[in-house]
């Protein structure tokens, strides 16, 4: 220990002690500084570009899912409009069909309808017709028969039994 | 990395130059043991001490005169007014210099005052000199090498610095140094200070490490200079940590000294002495370690080195010079853990100095 | 009988030997239990160990 003391320079420490200030003080201005400066601007911009390159694979997803989303829209809307069409198409066929059936069944009514009162005057006139000829019939047996009352009556049965007939 | 590697290989093989001209030096010495062991010993003191010249090497000429290689340094004075003048006026401590009417003379690498050009140190009976010691603040060898190795701290980082104002990646030899700035910060400082208070160190804890760590490496190639096992250097740099400590240091620091929080009372008072002690104990452990650690290996290396000039024969001289290359290894990992473990110590105190209080324990 | 000073600065290297021993022997047994927390074990090794060379080292200056 004594020989430590004994070594100890005074000239040698005091040179140490300002030599080792003036280097901490004149190192901090010109290097540690502008070193340490540099070095953590380069780590932040590093963690900047790692942050903006997260962010626009984050962007990137999800301008993906928007367009996943519009596509699927599209599609949907497109499943839509086509369904629309098939449904109007199948109701215009369905309508077209029904108003032909409609219109088919009034023209059959009609001719129907027709034919009836055809028949009708048909049957009618065939009736005046036959009810004319029955008279003059009638009036020619009449005036051929009235002269035998026998033959009348039964001429007269027979007429009825005929006309009952018909 | 393979910068570090690059650095290091070089490191080493000018180590093995100063082999050489150890070797060299001792080509033309006598026969006998015992003068080679006194003069290595020496020799290894003489390495250990400081010097008021900067020396690479002496030889002895065939006509036995003494050669110095190297070139003086300026030796300052303050005995009653400030002396100037150049060492290469001692001779190499072996004459007395005269400046202004006074007479100094170099004794165990330290200058004391003397009568006249004759003048002779007064030994004492415990053998220490009893001539008056003037204020010595020369620009001795260590002086030198901090200084030296200031500059090439500041110019190595400044450089570094200016080559990040073109790029944000470092060029040349920042792209080595870069990932020991970082090392220093992440792992060091960070984990022991913490995020809030760490940028304050940063300047101090970055210096300190790479002072020590070139510093340390410089003692290990064969310029000879070995700063750091210097008791002077490594107390200021162990006083500036507990100056940095004791300033910045919060409420919550002086109370756990003084006022040991979750302790009986009886217990606090005889806490505080303790406490208070060991905030001296800390700093002086980090001065001995650094000191004593570059001082044993300096030694043992030396003296593994000497043996080769001992034995003589080529078995024991090879023997102790792969010993010697081990032990430089060795050395050269023990030059940055010193500056790793002061780094890391001082911020481990800095981190307690500004831990805030977090729970009552 | 009088011990000189530098005996017992043997014993406390030697004691301090051991520890530092046994703090690096330990650090390889927790490092090999658990290999990704070899740093924080590495710097709290280093640190101990650094603690212990103090106490050595004060010991080899003080005798």
């Amino acid at each position: 220990m004594e020989k430590l003391i004994e070594d100890f320079s005074l000239g040698l420490f005091v040179w140490q002690l300002v030599l080792f200030v003036g280097l901490v003080l004149l190192l901090r201005k010109f290097a540690w500084k502008p070193i340490l400066g540099a070095v953590e601007k380069r780590e932040e911009s590093i963690q900047g570009a790692l942050d903006s390159a997260e962010q626009a694979k984050k962007e990137m997803e999800n301008l993906q899912a928007d367009n996943q989303r519009l596509l699927h829209e599209a599609k949907m809307e497109r499943e839509a409009m086509l369904k629309d069409a098939r449904d109007l198409k199948n109701k215009m066929i369905e309508d077209a069909k029904g108003e032909a059936q409609d219109q088919a069944n009034k023209i059959i009514e009609q001719a129907q309808a027709t034919i009836e009162s055809e028949k009708k005057a048909a049957i009618s006139e065939l009736k005046a017709q036959v009810a004319g000829l029955s008279i003059e019939i009638a009036e020619k047996v009449v005036r051929e028969e009235l002269s035998n009352k026998d033959k009348q009556e039964k001429l007269v049965d027979t007429m009825l039994g005929e006309a009952k007939l018909n | 990395m393979r910068l570090k590697i690059a650095l290091k290989t070089l490191t080493l093989l000018l180590f093995f130059t100063n082999f050489i001209s150890f070797a060299q030096e001792h080509h033309a010495e006598g026969e006998n043991t015992t003068d080679k062991r006194t003069e290595i010993k020496e020799y290894i003191q003489h390495h250990l001490q400081d010097s008021y010249d900067f020396g690479l090497f002496s030889y002895e000429t065939e006509a036995g005169e003494q050669k110095h290689v190297g070139f003086p340094l300026p030796v300052i004075l303050w005995d009653s007014g400030l002396k100037v003048f150049s060492s290469s006026k001692f001779h190499h401590g072996e004459e007395v210099a005269e400046v202004d009417g006074n007479f100094y003379k170099v004794h165990h690498g330290k200058i004391y005052k003397v009568d006249g050009p004759e003048g002779e140190i007064v030994l004492d009976e415990e053998h220490h000199a009893a001539n008056d010691k003037p204020l010595d603040f020369s620009i001795t060898k260590n002086v030198f090498t901090v200084i030296i190795v200031g500059l090439l701290i500041l110019l190595l980082f400044s450089s570094m610095a200016k080559s990040y104002k073109k790029s944000s990646m470092p060029t040349g030899a920042g792209r080595f140094l870069e990932p020991i700035v970082l090392y220093v910060r992440d792992e060091i400082a960070i984990p022991n200070i913490g995020k809030k208070h760490y940028k304050r160190y940063m300047s101090y804890l970055l210096t300190i490490f790479f002072f020590i760590w070139i510093i340390n490496l410089l003692g290990l190639t064969p310029l000879g200079v070995n700063v750091t096992n210097n008791i002077a250097v490594t107390f200021a740099l162990a006083l500036l940590t507990y100056l940095i400590t004791t300033f910045t240091a919060n409420k919550n620091y002086w109370g756990h000294i003084f006022w040991m929080p979750g302790v009986p009372w009886p217990m606090k008072i005889i806490l505080a002495p303790i406490e208070l002690l060991g905030t001296f104990i800390k700093p002086f452990s980090l001065l001995i370690r650094l000191y004593a650690n570059i001082t044993a290996g300096h030694i043992v290396l030396m003296s593994i080195i000497g043996l080769m000039f001992i034995f003589k024969n080529w078995i024991g001289s090879s023997l102790s010079f792969g010993l010697a290359f081990v032990l430089s290894l060795l050395e050269l990992l023990v030059a940055a853990l010193q500056a790793y473990i002061f780094t890391m110590l001082s911020a481990l105190y800095f981190g307690s100095a500004v831990e805030e209080h977090h729970d009552d324990h | 009988m009088e011990i000189p000073e530098i005996v017992g600065a043997g014993l406390i290297v030697i004691g301090a030997g051991l520890g530092i021993g046994r703090i690096g022997g330990q650090a390889m047994e927790a490092i090999a239990r658990q290999p990704e927390a070899s740093g924080k074990i590495q710097t709290a090794m280093l640190i101990a160990a650094a603690l212990i060379e103090g106490i050595g080292f004060a010991a080899l200056f003080a005798a």
